[in-house]
């Protein structure tokens, strides 16, 4: 097998992995990025509405205030410590994004211009904030963009559709690396390193319906998971609340903060109803909910009373065709419907994964252990949506991913540099080490199969669609549990009908199902076992929140076990925002 | 639907062919895309790429009919059929209708596609009005999707040369920022029979552009600034 060698291998060209790279590099360290997409492809090209920071440009501001809507946003699930770094740090990595050249709107007197988004308060929970810093609604794309533009010019090595296979780790669980197999020529490729980062990006395609692109499948979670690292708090996926309706594709947040506001089959703004003071801009999970119930109680739009309508063209042309151009192309072109004269069908669908691979705030992975439940894994990282800091707790605010991205692509990078100096050396990689991985390559060169791919894979996101979407029971889990059992199983006899070795997509795709296979069963186990709603995750038989038992993080194991850790509710230099009932 | 495809597997075909695929269904709001995965369903075989599925990508540029387009946005019921489906032209094809993106990405690379600004960064973000940050649009949200530089006979022609429009609207995008401290250096790296001045206006470009993007403007507007400098 070809072997490279790095100081560096980060897994993932997304905002997150990008800005550790451009770090890394302009530091003057080998840095090898491998992404199964060219680097302005991954999905954070389509992030809409914002970047969220306390920067004050349009209403006075303060990062403890973005802390406070943070911990509360998170259902007081967030780490405290992790959350106060993240927003401290906002101001500045986001005009460092400025200086870097990202084309932010601006405001007349020339500054970043910033717009409302949900949950964002003043002074502690008083009058809605306007914190989320916007390139009109192509925030994402103009960030992935400059990031990549930047690496250019920082000379960062990358490895342009190669997908990751699997870890690479010695017999003491140090991270050597990674095996990948490079897409245009069918070979595997072993990137040594002295550290590695997980940059994987989300997993929304367990979903049916999903605001996700077709690469979010969670690799970095596969990978972890088989590396016997349990994953993080993976029963919290946020529904946003306005995907277009049949179609998934979203409409960001960024409509409701410009004005715009959600209706019901009666024509009555029903999230007056359920959040009075902050109404169509309370937390994501409470509006999703909200859409869910009215719906469900047949008070949604159309002949069949199955969404409802995002209203906006009150806000007005000029607007509309300044701030919200993308969301007017996507409505035209996916709903149908121009939004400058009719309002937008919508439905709740799933967006973001709030769990993921473990870490402390300086994005070194960190595992139940020997010494606790926080032991760090030598070399091992992990940034961006793969990752549980956990600064999104039970449910995360708009904009504050894009941020989770640049403060913990830095931390990380900063903590690897350190690791760096301390281990000049890396231990030699054991023969067996790429073993895991080249027998997962070689499982799909079986010719023999009862099942096809495609159908186990449309299947899986039916179940994990119907048995654990916005409200869930216990019944239902459990079913959905033996489905997906069933489903793994008929995916150990498919097999794939293309055997080229030049880029084999079928081959892609199958590797891709198991990953999801990974993320589904940690998503559905975690749960099942947790008997309490708080933020996205709502149980109709457990509908309140409950401190006193599950005031903790979930981790789940490949093998079905879980295990539980505390939550971090003491920050780093503030004092802590303690848990109390959530009203928006 | 009746599809044509464009098939070619480098380790198995001694030569590229047309392979014929039928889809029972209505076109309905389906996307050419849902059409492709369809067909990937029946017969994995087919290489295509694709990521985002609302035309921000920029992985699914193929030739549809003979025109350049994303297939995620092409809705199918604006297709005559059968619907001929090729590689972008222009690109060496890898294998079905992936096509080798570099030539392209080497040209994007080579205008140094990234602000220039030597002045120590202020404390806060620099500033920049309105009516300058306008001046970006229509130029920052460029995809890198191909459509408009395989569409351009100067660049079929000249790959290694010519920079191609989706090249030279992203030189446009830096000379016209204001924090931009470069446009000099700018205009002297592309003061060349080639680089710049294969451009004959032809506007393939910008009929073939899925993001509404006006290459040709911005190559005029560059012209322009190079004549302007040398009176
Ligand atoms: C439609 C949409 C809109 C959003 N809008 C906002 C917003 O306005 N504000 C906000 O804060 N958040 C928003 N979010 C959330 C946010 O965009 C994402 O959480 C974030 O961009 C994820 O970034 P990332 O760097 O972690 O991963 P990604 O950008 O998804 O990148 C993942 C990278 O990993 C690579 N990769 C994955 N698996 C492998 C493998 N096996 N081998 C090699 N490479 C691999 C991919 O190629 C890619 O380069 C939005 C999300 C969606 C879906
Ligand atoms: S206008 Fe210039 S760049 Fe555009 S297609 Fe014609 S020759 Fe090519
Ligand atoms: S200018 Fe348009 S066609 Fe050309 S690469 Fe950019 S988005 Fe694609
Ligand atoms: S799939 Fe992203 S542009 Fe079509």
């Amino acid at each position: 097998m070809e072997r490279r060698k790095f100081d560096v291998a980060i897994i993932g060209a997304g905002g997150a992995g990008m800005r550790a790279a451009l770090q890394l590099s302009s530091a003057g360290y080998k840095v090898a990025v491998l992404s199964k997409v060219f680097p302005t492809r991954s999905h954070t090209v389509a992030a809409q509405g914002g970047i969220t920071a306390a920067l004050g440009n349009v209403t006075e501001d303060n990062w403890l205030w973005h802390m406070y809507d943070t911990v509360k946003g998170s259902d007081y699930l967030g780490d405290q410590d992790a959350i106060e770094y993240m927003c401290r740090m906002g101001p500045q990595v986001v005009y460092e994004m400025e200086h870097f050249g990202l084309p932010f709107s601006r405001l007349e007197n020339g500054k970043i211009y910033q717009r409302p988004f949900g949950g964002q308060s003043r002074n502690f929970g008083g009058d809605q904030a306007a914190r989320t810093c916007a390139a009109a609604d192509r925030t994402g794309h103009a960030m992935l963009h400059t990031l990549y533009q930047r690496n250019i010019q920082a000379k960062t090595h990358f490895f342009v559709e190669f997908l990751a296979i699997d870890l690479v780790r010695d017999a003491e669980g140090r991270a050597l690396g990674v095996v990948a197999l490079d897409m245009e020529r069918g070979e595997p490729l072993l990137v040594e390193a002295r550290a590695t980062l997980l940059a994987t990006g989300g997993a929304g395609r367990i979903f049916q319906a999903s605001t996700n692109a077709f690469i979010n499948t969670g690799d970095g979670l596969g990978m972890a998971s088989r590396a016997g690292i349990p994953l993080e708090d993976m029963e919290f996926w946020q529904f946003h609340p306005t995907g277009v309706m049949g179609a998934g594709v979203l409409i960001s947040e960024g409509v409701r903060g410009e004005g715009g506001y959600l209706v019901n089959g009666a024509g009555e703004r029903f999230m007056e109803r359920y959040a009075p003071h902050a109404r169509d801009l309370a937390g994501r999970d409470v509006v999703a909910r909200a859409i869910a119930i009215e719906i469900h109680e047949g008070r949604g739009c159309g002949s069949r009373k199955d969404h409802v309508l995002l209203k906006l063209d009150h806000i007005g042309k000029d607007e509309i065709l300044d701030k919200l151009p993308g969301i007017r192309e996507i409505a035209l072109k996916f709903a149908h419907v121009d939004p400058l004269e009719a309002p937008i069908p919508v439905v709740p669908t799933a967006h973001y994964m709030m769990g993921g691979i473990p870490t402390h705030y300086r994005g070194q992975v960190v595992v139940p252990a020997r010494t606790g439940p926080e032991e760090a894994v030598p070399g091992l990282y992990a940034i961006g949506e793969c990752a549980c800091v956990s600064v999104h707790g039970a449910n995360r605010l708009g904009g504050n991913s894009l941020l989770d991205l640049l403060v913990f692509g830095q931390a990380a990078a900063e903590h690897i540099v350190e690791f760096l100096k301390e281990n000049p050396t890396s231990p030699p990689i054991p023969r067996e080490g790429p073993d895991l991985a080249l027998a997962r390559l070689a499982r799909w060169e079986r010719r023999e199969g009862t099942e096809r791919v495609a159908d186990v894979y449309r299947d899986m996101q039916g179940i994990m669609q119907s048995h654990c979407g916005v409200f869930r029971r216990a019944e239902v889990l459990e079913e959905g549990i033996a489905k997906l059992e069933e489903a793994r199983q008929r995916l150990d006899r498919a097999a794939i009908g293309d055997h080229s070795k030049v880029f084999n997509t079928a081959r892609v795709e199958a590797l891709e199902l198991e990953n999801l296979m990974e993320v589904a069963f940690a998503t559905i186990r975690s749960a099942a076992a947790r008997t309490e709603s708080r933020g996205a995750h709502a149980r109709d038989d457990y509908p309140e929140r409950d401190d006193r038992n599950w005031l903790k993080h979930t981790l789940a194991h490949r093998d079905g076990t879980i295990d539980y850790k505390p939550v971090r509710l003491k920050p780093l230099t503030v004092s802590s925002f303690p848990p109390k009932t959530r009203t928006y | 639907m009746r599809f044509s495809i464009y098939r070619f597997d480098p380790d198995a075909d001694a030569s590229p062919h047309m392979k014929d695929y039928e889809l029972a269904l209505e076109a309905g709001d389906m996307m050419l895309l849902d059409a492709l995965i369809l067909i990937k369903a029946q017969d994995d075989s087919l290489s295509l790429r694709k990521s985002c599925r609302e035309g921000v990508c920029g992985s699914d540029a193929m030739n549809i009919n003979g025109k350049n387009g994303l297939a995620c946005i092409t809705p199918l019921s604006s297709l005559k059929e059968p619907i001929e489906l090729r590689p972008l032209p222009g690109l060496p094809v890898i294998r079905d209708l992936v096509v080798d993106m570099e030539p392209f990405f080497k040209q994007y690379r080579s205008i140094k596609p990234y602000l220039i600004n030597n002045d120590p960064p202020p404390e806060t973000e620099r500033l920049q009005s309105p009516q300058e940050r306008a001046e970006l649009d229509g130029l920052y949200e460029c995809i890198l999707c191909a459509c408009c530089t395989t569409s351009c006979p100067s660049f079929w022609w000249n790959p290694e040369k010519f920079v191609g429009p989706a090249g030279l609207l992203q030189a446009w995008r830096f000379i016209a920022d204001t924090r931009d401290q470069a446009t000099s250096e700018r205009l002297d790296d592309l003061e060349d029979p080639y680089r710049l001045f294969r451009c004959h206006g032809i506007m393939n470009c910008v009929d073939a552009c899925p993001k509404g993007l006006n290459p040709t403007e911005a190559i005029g507007k560059i012209k322009g600034m190079m004549v302007r400098r040398t009176v």
